[in-house]
């Protein structure tokens, strides 16, 4: 450096050493420019430090006085490297997260969602309806022995329900099994497994020889309820099927009867739906059958009807979601399309 | 499925005034008759009159065709020019004009129009024009109808005439209402439902209860079917001199279409109409072809008969048939009874004598009979749900009187009726048990007076007798129904049944749902497929012609017959599924199902063929359970294509056979298993790139891997489908039913030991980390070690050909102290001595 050192003793030459390193500092915009000022002007060959080294060889009444006015010029630029260094920090930082942002509206489907099959959804979603009752969930086999899909029904061997025509049968002819067609035998084998009271529901899979149409499918599911107690009555039926459709429709579901027959049931009823939501209109829509268990089919799994009463019913579990979530068309449900289901991720 | 003209209906009941169908329906539906349809004769609005034909004079056309130039007075001050296409009619005929302003049904409106030079001001129309028939081959001439000229002035409105307008209303009968199969049974039932007054026409008069003799010779051989006579009933009456084949009165015609009948002859159509009307099945025969004693007999093997509908048919020895006795006694059938006649002793152009018949049959032999030749008829509907012994004579009568009154001569004061009706067997009811049933409080009178009104005879301790329409009440509970029903369904209250306490799902309900949210939070989309397989199938998965999976129980009937199977594992199904998905235009398909599959218990004997009503015993309920086949619940699932995607933050990767391990330990472990894998071949996956999963005791809990290329192409899937199947229910048993027990979670630091092993290739990674978890566990700081990964898997230069270096990273840490680095060094140790031991490992230097 062909500059002369600075004195120690001199307060001119060290204010303006020290106004000139202040003024680099501010110049200073970014870090790497503020560590080349801290090299420049406090490191150890810049006029203050070397200033500061001199005071060691001056007499001792001038040390004091040295000593003093470079020391508090040393201090006054340390303090203002570390501020500027902070400031500097923190605009670093906001560029740096400025220079980071992405584009949230990327689309962000690397591993696809799954989702539940409706069907299932509303199974489980009936099945809890009627837990939350006490009710308990039975099962029972797809392939069924004649016994239980009809006879313990109360469907005599002449029954037209047990012709070719509606059922599937199992080969050979003569094997007394078949695909069940409704899920009331398990209606039979509850009644037989269970202590009573019994309250059971059941959704099942069941099984018509239909051809698939847009309402109509071979293989659809329903939902049975059983319950068998002293003292029941229609009026528990109805106040079950009340609960029931409110539980799944909402508010102000209700539930309408009207004379019907079936086999395991007498008394029998159709059961209508009011449905806020049918398109064209709030109103009546058949929504299953059910009844009082037949003496018979009790006597059948050993029950006395003198002492026990108790209702059932049943309902297609396909039509309750196709009413309830707006599905016109059969095909959709049974075709195993995954866009379908895939419009089904949320809790049903 | 029974048709209710509305005007008939009034001849049975008070109808009130203006009654539409859809007033009707509500009533009807209210006692347990629900409506399918209303329809309506006819559409026709504005003009529609009677014309009379003054002239027609044909006139000859360019194009070939011959038109009708006529003038036809239609009551106004002049006569209307009308061109007419149709040439059945002559002047003076009364036929139906459509005037100007009217429109047809299909709305076809009528103008003044210029057409063949001349300008036609109406129409005359045809049946099928107006839609009250099917004719169209020519113009309706209303004499022809049974309508006299006189009746039938020029400019009279003709809608009335033809019915135009009158509504019928198509009501659903349930199986136990065979009264509901005529006009009198619902006519009763409306009664029920809003309390007008019934006339029953079917009630026998007096005349028909007195004592009969002299008819045609009628002889029933009793032979029962399950101790049931096959006919109790059969009244036989002669009628002489009658224009049979005539057409019937057009009221008649009319109101056999509206309920859905064809009219053929007056002999014919009496009978249906009488049918329609009463309920009662009827048969007329020419008396000329007829050769008694009739003869009522079950057919002998070998027998046949030529049915009306000219199908020649093997007879059963359960057919009940009428047979009449030319060579010897009942030696010729002549119909199956209650179902249809035969060819023979119909009546034909020559008929002026004719016996009806009007009998009662066994509802479960014409039933059987009926579905063994696939022959429905309206007879036979009616006999299966059950007819009133006590209409045929009445329906006889009734017959016989239609004939003589449209066609003349005379009816034979004598009669056969061959009586052994039993009354109806009388019912003890508890007054008590309808409230106790239904839960609204009904008191004894109510319940009296109601089935009273029902036609049932109540004695005063509640004997009650149900009438003879009504064979389907047998019982308390029936009568019950009846009561609820006539005091009406919607007086039931709606009251909540208090369950006793629940337990809640059981543990393989509640697993299975963890299950299908596992897979669903893995990616997978649920699917539900139908159960039906064929051998295509399982020959596109590669399946070995003596593979177990191909014994499969068989529908006798299925929808299709390639598919006749019942699946024995999923994977069949889910493989049909994807294939449908990627054919759809899905280029990566995450799917699964869950459901049961169906395998046959070999030797498995027939389930028992037992009665109703009554509990089986123990063993018969364990012989069926024995002939039903295993159904244990499975779950498969299947990945194509990416299993994560190629995107804007770069490339994805393709599924692969870790993916379907990767699910299969995911579900195993939501069950509580913890499964192996195992390499063992097996279709459909691919015999390098599968295993076989194994649960803690050895056993197979199913399969998880790539799919067979094979397997991929038949399925026109993407390159490396994978795929998985397992037991759900086997996983749930190798679970066990114990709660998880819990270790306690040590807060001493970890202590981490890398180990590299170099083994033989052929040393599968499983049994190294076997022997690494063996040694550990067997060193002296004891059972130390909390987990092990391994982490990299080398083949190269440095470990010499035939060889793989395998490194896993340990986490060591006790439960009670700080491990020293001695402790450490001699896990580390006793590890790789394992593996020394084992598969002469050594350390990767």
């Amino acid at each position: 450096m062909s500059t002369p050192p600075l004195s120690p003793l001199d307060p001119d030459a060290v204010a303006a050493a020290l106004d000139e390193a202040l003024s680099a500092t501010a110049a200073a915009t970014t870090l790497d420019e503020l560590k080349a000022v801290r090299v420049a002007h406090a490191g150890d060959r810049s006029p203050l430090a070397l200033a500061n080294r001199a005071i060691g060889g001056l007499p001792g009444a001038e040390k004091a006085v040295a000593g003093r006015l470079v020391g508090q010029a040393r201090g006054r630029l340390t303090q203002a490297l570390v501020a500027r260094e902070a400031q500097l920090e923190v605009e670093r930082d906001a560029r740096v997260l400025a220079e980071e942002t992405v584009d949230v509206t990327l689309p962000v489907d690397r591993r696809p969602l799954g989702a539940r099959h409706p069907l299932d959804t509303v199974a489980d979603r009936i099945g809890d309806v009627f837990v939350a009752m006490g009710w308990e969930i039975a099962e029972g086999p797809e392939v069924e022995a004649e016994w239980f899909n009809f006879d313990a029904l109360n469907h005599g061997p002449d029954h037209p329900a047990r012709q070719m025509a509606d059922t599937f049968f199992v080969d050979p002819p003569g094997s007394g099994l078949l695909l069940r067609t409704h899920t009331s035998p398990v209606q039979a084998r509850s009644l037989l497994e269970r202590e009573l009271p019994v309250y059971v529901v059941c959704p099942g899979r069941v099984f018509r020889n239909d051809a698939l149409d847009q309402t109509h499918t071979p293989v659809f599911h329903q939902v049975e309820g059983l319950a068998v107690d002293r003292g029941l009555t229609m009026a528990h039926l109805k106040g079950t099927l009340d609960h029931f459709a409110r539980a799944m429709f909402g508010p102000e579901a209700r539930t309408r009867l009207r004379p019907s027959y079936f086999p395991f049931t007498e008394p029998s009823a159709e059961m209508d739906l009011w449905f806020p939501q049918k398109k064209g209109g709030a109103g009546w829509i058949e929504w299953g059958g059910c009844g009082m268990v037949n003496p018979n089919v009790l006597r059948a799994t050993g029950v006395d009807p003198d002492e026990y009463s108790g209702f059932a019913f049943g309902m297609g579990i396909e039509r309750t979601l196709m009413l309830r979530n707006g599905i016109a068309d059969m095909h959709d449900i049974v075709e195993g399309d995954v866009r379908f289901s895939e419009q089904f991720r949320a809790v049903i | 499925m029974v048709l209710v003209p509305l005007a008939w209906l009034g001849d049975h009941v008070a109808l009130p005034a203006g009654l539409t169908a859809e007033q009707l329906a509500a009533d009807l539906v209210r006692v347990g008759l629900e409506e399918e349809a209303i329809h309506s004769t006819g559409e026709v609005t504005g003009p529609l009159v009677v014309g009379h034909v003054l002239s027609r004079s044909p006139e000859p056309q360019s194009n070939g065709k011959t038109i009708n130039w006529c003038q036809v007075d239609v009551g106004e001050d002049a006569p209307r020019g009308i061109v007419c296409g149709a040439h059945n009619f002559e002047a003076g005929d009364h036929v139906v004009v459509a005037l100007p302003g009217a429109v047809l049904p299909g709305g076809f409106a009528i103008a003044a129009r210029k057409t063949y030079g001349h300008v036609s001001d109406g129409m005359i129309c045809s049946a099928r024009e107006l839609g009250t028939g099917d004719d169209h081959s020519g113009i309706i001439v209303l004499s022809r109808l049974g309508l006299s000229d006189e009746t039938t002035p020029a400019g009279l409105d003709a809608k009335p005439l033809l019915g135009i307008g009158e509504q019928v209303l198509e009501v659903n009968v349930t199986p136990d209402r065979g009264y509901c199969f005529a006009m009198r049974g619902i006519a009763r039932e409306y009664s029920h439902a809003t309390g007008v007054p019934f006339t029953d026409l079917g009630a026998p008069t007096p005349a028909d209860l007195a004592p009969a003799s002299g008819g045609f010779p009628v002889e029933v051989d009793d032979e029962p079917l399950e101790g049931v006579p096959g006919c109790d009933r059969f009244v036989a009456l002669t009628v002489r001199g009658v224009r049979a084949t005539e057409a019937s009165p057009a009221w008649l015609q009319r109101r056999l279409q509206q309920a859905g009948m064809r009219p053929i002859s007056l002999a014919v159509d009496a009978t249906n109409y009488v049918m329609l009307d009463l309920g009662q099945p009827l048969h007329a025969y020419d008396a000329a072809g007829l050769a008694g004693p009739i003869v009522v007999r079950r057919a002998r093997p070998g027998e046949h008969l030529e049915t009306l509908d000219g199908v020649d048919r093997t007879l059963d020895p359960q057919d009940l048939l009428i047979t009449d006795s030319p060579s010897g006694r009942a030696s010729r059938v002549i119909g199956l009874a209650g179902v249809m006649g035969g060819q023979t002793s119909g009546v034909n152009d020559e008929t002026t004598d004719l016996v009806i018949e009007a009998a009662h049959f066994d509802p479960i032999t014409v039933a059987r009979t009926s579905r063994r030749h696939k022959l429905s008829s309206e007879a036979a509907k009616r006999f299966e749900r059950g007819v009133d012994p006590q209409l045929p004579r009445v329906a006889a009568r009734r017959v016989a009187e239609l004939l003589v009154e449209f066609g003349g001569g005379t009816i034979d004061d004598a009669l056969t009726d061959v009586d052994r009706t039993v009354a109806p067997a009388p019912v003890a009811l508890d007054p008590g048990l309808p409230a106790r049933l239904v839960g609204v409080p009904y008191v004894p009178d109510e319940v009296r007076t109601t089935l009273v009104s029902l036609g049932c005879a109540v004695a005063g301790d509640f004997t009650v007798t149900p009438p003879t329409w009504r064979p389907d009440l047998q019982s308390g509970v029936d009568l019950v129904e009846e009561v609820a029903r006539l005091r009406g369904y919607d007086a039931i209250p709606s009251v909540v049944p208090a369950a006793p306490p629940g337990r809640g799902l059981t543990r393989s309900q509640r697993v299975r749902r963890a299950v299908a949210e596992r897979l669903v939070s893995e990616g997978l989309v649920q699917v539900l497929s139908y159960p039906f397989v064929g051998a295509e199938q399982w020959d596109a998965m590669g399946l070995a012609g003596d593979d177990p999976r191909r014994t499969a129980v068989r529908v006798a009937n299925p929808i299709a017959e390639q598919q006749s199977f019942l699946r024995t594992d999923l994977l069949v199904s889910v493989l049909d599924t994807a294939r449908r998905n990627v054919a759809r235009g899905a280029a990566d398909v995450a799917l699964f199902e869950v459901g049961l599959v169906v395998h046959p218990v070999p030797g498995a004997p027939v389930a028992p063929q037992l009665p109703g009503g009554v509990r089986p015993s123990d063993e018969q309920l364990a012989a069926i359970a024995a002939a039903i086949p295993d159904q244990p619940r499975h779950v498969a699932g299947l990945l194509a294509g990416a299993r994560d995607r190629t995107g804007w933050w770069g490339s994805g990767r393709v599924a692969d056979h870790t993916d379907a391990f990767g699910l299969v330990r995911s579900v195993a472990e939501v069950v509580g298993v913890r499964v192996t894998f195992v390499a063992e071949p097996y279709p459909p996956f691919h015999p390098g790139r599968s295993a076989k999963v194994v649960g803690p005791a050895g056993q197979t809990l199913g399969h998880a891997g790539e799919l067979h290329p094979a397997v991929v192409a038949a399925h026109d899937l993407p390159a490396r489908t994978v795929a998985f199947e397992l037991d759900l229910d086997g996983l749930l048993a190798a679970a066990g039913d114990d709660p998880a027990q819990a270790t306690p979670v040590s807060t001493f630091p970890v202590a981490k030991e890398d180990v590299a092993l170099v083994v033989d290739v052929a040393v599968p990674a499983g049994d190294v980390l076997d022997a690494v978890r063996a040694g550990a566990a067997a060193s002296p700081a004891g059972d130390v070690l909390e987990d092990v990964r391994l982490f990299d898997v080398y083949t190269g230069e440095q470990v010499g050909a035939g060889h793989r270096s395998l490194a896993f990273s340990l986490r060591l840490r006790a439960a009670d102290r700080t491990l020293t680095a001695a402790e450490t060094a001699a896990v580390r140790e006793s590890v790789v001595a394992e593996a020394n031991r084992r598969f002469g490992a050594t350390l990767r230097a």
